[in-house]
């Protein structure tokens, strides 16, 4: 790398010295990209992530096929996609603890063949599997992942301090990992992924397996971190998760990047305004997707459903009853991520 | 720039050895993970003292009685509690090392994913392997200036050489837990620690920690010495009993070897585990 390396040493922690008590970033907050060393665009849309033809092979397995990625400061970006599309292989990647099989990668204008722990001083990751240490309390937990990038004992202290309040998790300081909640556990991993105040955050399906009220309570803290700044990279099985935290994202399937876009563009160029949900009481009863096909632009056929595409939902559903179609039951709804992937991919998000 | 910006550690001369990324330099800290973590459940520390101790008691005091006094090292006459008290302590490191670089290293390299979390920091496989045979290696210490202590209380020391013990049990304890941490690496599942307990058993039992290696018939004596364990037993047994000589070097050699061999070979397994 080129003398545009911060200060710390190779492995040290520690880039600029902005606080992030209480998450508190100067006014119109954007490192120089000078200080930081990585110098990909104009100050304000520094592309952080960076990847062409990325791939991953694991024996004759192809995990990732080649996609490309482009994650600017600032966004979170999402990768969307059913379980085994590749999206955690491509995070490993990223996170700098897995080497490629093909193709260029550049997190942090850094290759992380090379640089990796430079980067990972950098970066937080929020893995998929639960990894805390469960021989430590809550506060230790933040504690020694701060010595883990080299804070000192006092500014580990202060970060644990700083993170159980954001975290909300400063009554449980003392408990065991073990005695916390899920989404409480969640919490904190998130927490602790903050240690070094990253530059770069990687999640890994980080509500999967939580409650609704949990579920929310993450992406609260999830989007007070935006608020500050910091880029998010998100994978996520969940539309909804998707369309409420992303600004960007890729559809992954099968390795490949299926489509890119923001949510609501997404929306627009893959599917129609409303959807037509019908239920029907028997499959005798159902008509074909053929004879269905003069009244909406596009049908999907479930094993317990049916979709239409329409741009009216309303106006289709009263033609369709004019002519003679009685559903068991019928949904008129706006179009989701959940529809871009069915058409993308002919089959669903979550099984 | 505020004052909690830290430069890395100076490393150790290793990066040659070890592929580029793989070591912080700061072992240390995995060190103080487990001394914190120990806190809580340090009775499970001290069940480790009172093993050799007795059977110490059990051995020498009781079975001692009915052995008499055995050559010691250099031909002079010892108490059966002094032969056999340098290869308990020699076992005490060996085992102290061992059960801490093999089930615990497991479970948080399997189960917990402990070391997973560590590799999303500058940490590298080195780090770990380095702060985990550091952590047994303490343990392991401890162990040995207990057991030390008894043997001074019970005046089963005859030298002042056998401060040297002290350092040496953590030269074992090095060795035994860097090549413990590299089996483990290939294990499987629980039952591969059989495996373990079958090479560990015997060699207690047999690297002459309760009787003299002149008892075997010379081809069995030759298998006798290319055990570590061997070579531990006849470090301590000479250092506590002051019988001094150039041979203890080739003693040293032998762990100093197998140290640095179990090191690399843990680290590099750690790596192909963990950064895939």
């Amino acid at each position: 790398m080129s003398a545009l390396r911060p200060v710390s040493g190779k492995y040290g922690y520690g880039h600029t010295s902005h606080s992030l008590v209480g998450f508190v970033r100067p006014p119109g907050y954007r490192r120089a990209v000078s200080e930081d060393g990585f110098n990909s665009g104009s100050e304000n849309g520094a592309v952080l992530v960076k990847a062409r033809g990325l791939s991953k092979r694991f024996g004759p397995l192809e995990a990732v096929r080649g996609i490309d990625l482009d994650v600017i400061r600032g966004e979170v970006f999402g990768l969307l996609g059913p379980n085994g599309a590749g999206k955690s292989s491509a995070m490993r990647m990223l996170a700098c603890v897995s080497p490629r099989s093909a193709g260029s990668l550049h997190v942090l204008g850094m290759d992380p063949d090379v640089d990796g722990p430079a980067i990972r001083a950098r970066i937080g990751v929020v893995p998929q599997l639960d990894n805390l240490d469960v021989d430590l309390s809550v506060r230790e937990n933040l504690q020694i992942y701060g010595r883990y990038f080299g804070l000192s004992r006092a500014r580990a202290r202060q970060r644990a301090a700083e993170l159980l309040r954001f975290a909300q998790l400063a009554d449980r300081a003392d408990s065991q990992v073990e005695s916390l909640s899920g989404g409480m556990r969640r919490r904190l991993i998130v927490a602790r992924s903050l240690v070094n105040d990253p530059e770069l955050l990687l999640l890994d399906e980080p509500t999967t397996g939580l409650d609704p009220q949990a579920r929310h309570q993450l992406w609260d803290r999830l989007y007070q971190l935006k608020q500050h700044g910091v880029t998010q990279l998100i994978t996520t099985h969940y539309m909804d998760e998707a369309e409420r935290l992303c600004d960007r994202l890729v559809v992954m399937d099968a390795g490949v990047i299926a489509a890119e876009g923001s949510p609501a563009a997404l929306i627009k160029r893959y599917s129609t305004r409303d959807v037509l949900e019908l239920r029907f009481a028997s499959q005798v009863s159902r008509p074909t997707p053929t004879e269905l096909a003069g009244f909406v632009e596009r049908v999907e056929e479930l094993p317990d459903r049916l979709l239409l595409y329409a741009d009216d939902g309303e106006a289709a559903l009263g033609a369709l009853h004019r002519a003679g179609v009685r559903p068991r039951a019928s949904l008129v709804r706006r179009s989701s991520l959940e529809d871009v992937f069915l058409r993308l991919t002919g089959r669903s998000l979550v099984e | 720039m505020s004052g909690h910006v830290r430069q890395a550690r100076v490393r150790l001369p290793l990066p040659r050895i070890f592929p580029v990324g793989c070591y912080a330099g700061r072992a240390r800290v995995l060190v103080l993970r487990s001394a914190l973590g120990y806190r809580r459940s340090w009775p499970v520390l001290v069940s480790g003292f009172f093993e050799p101790v007795f059977y110490l008691f059990a051995m020498g005091q009781g079975l001692g009685r009915l052995v008499g006094d055995l050559p010691g090292p250099d031909g002079a006459p010892i108490s059966y509690s002094a032969f056999i008290a340098p290869g308990l302590l020699a076992a005490s490191a060996m085992n102290g090392a061992v059960l801490d670089s093999t089930y615990n290293v497991f479970f948080k390299l399997r189960y917990a994913k402990l070391y997973d979390a560590m590799l999303a920091t500058p940490l590298g496989p080195t780090d770990i392997a380095l702060g985990e045979i550091g952590w047994a290696l303490l343990r392991g210490g401890l162990y040995s200036l207990g057991f030390l202590s008894v043997m001074g209380a019970f005046g089963l020391l005859g030298s002042p050489w056998a401060l040297l013990a002290l350092p040496s049990a953590l030269l074992v304890g090095f060795a035994f837990a860097a090549v413990g941490m590299a089996a483990t690496s290939f294990m499987r599942s629980w039952q591969d620690f059989d495996l373990i307990q079958l090479v560990i058993m015997p060699m207690f039992l047999f690297a002459t920690t309760f009787f003299p290696l002149g008892v075997y018939p010379r081809s069995l004596q030759l298998v006798v010495e290319s055990l570590p364990l061997f070579h531990a037993v006849e470090l301590m047994r000479d250092l506590t009993t002051g019988v001094v000589h150039a041979g203890l070097l080739v003693h040293v050699g032998y762990f100093v070897v197998m140290a640095a061999l179990g090191t690399i070979v843990a680290a590099r397994r750690l790596r192909a585990l963990l950064l895939c």
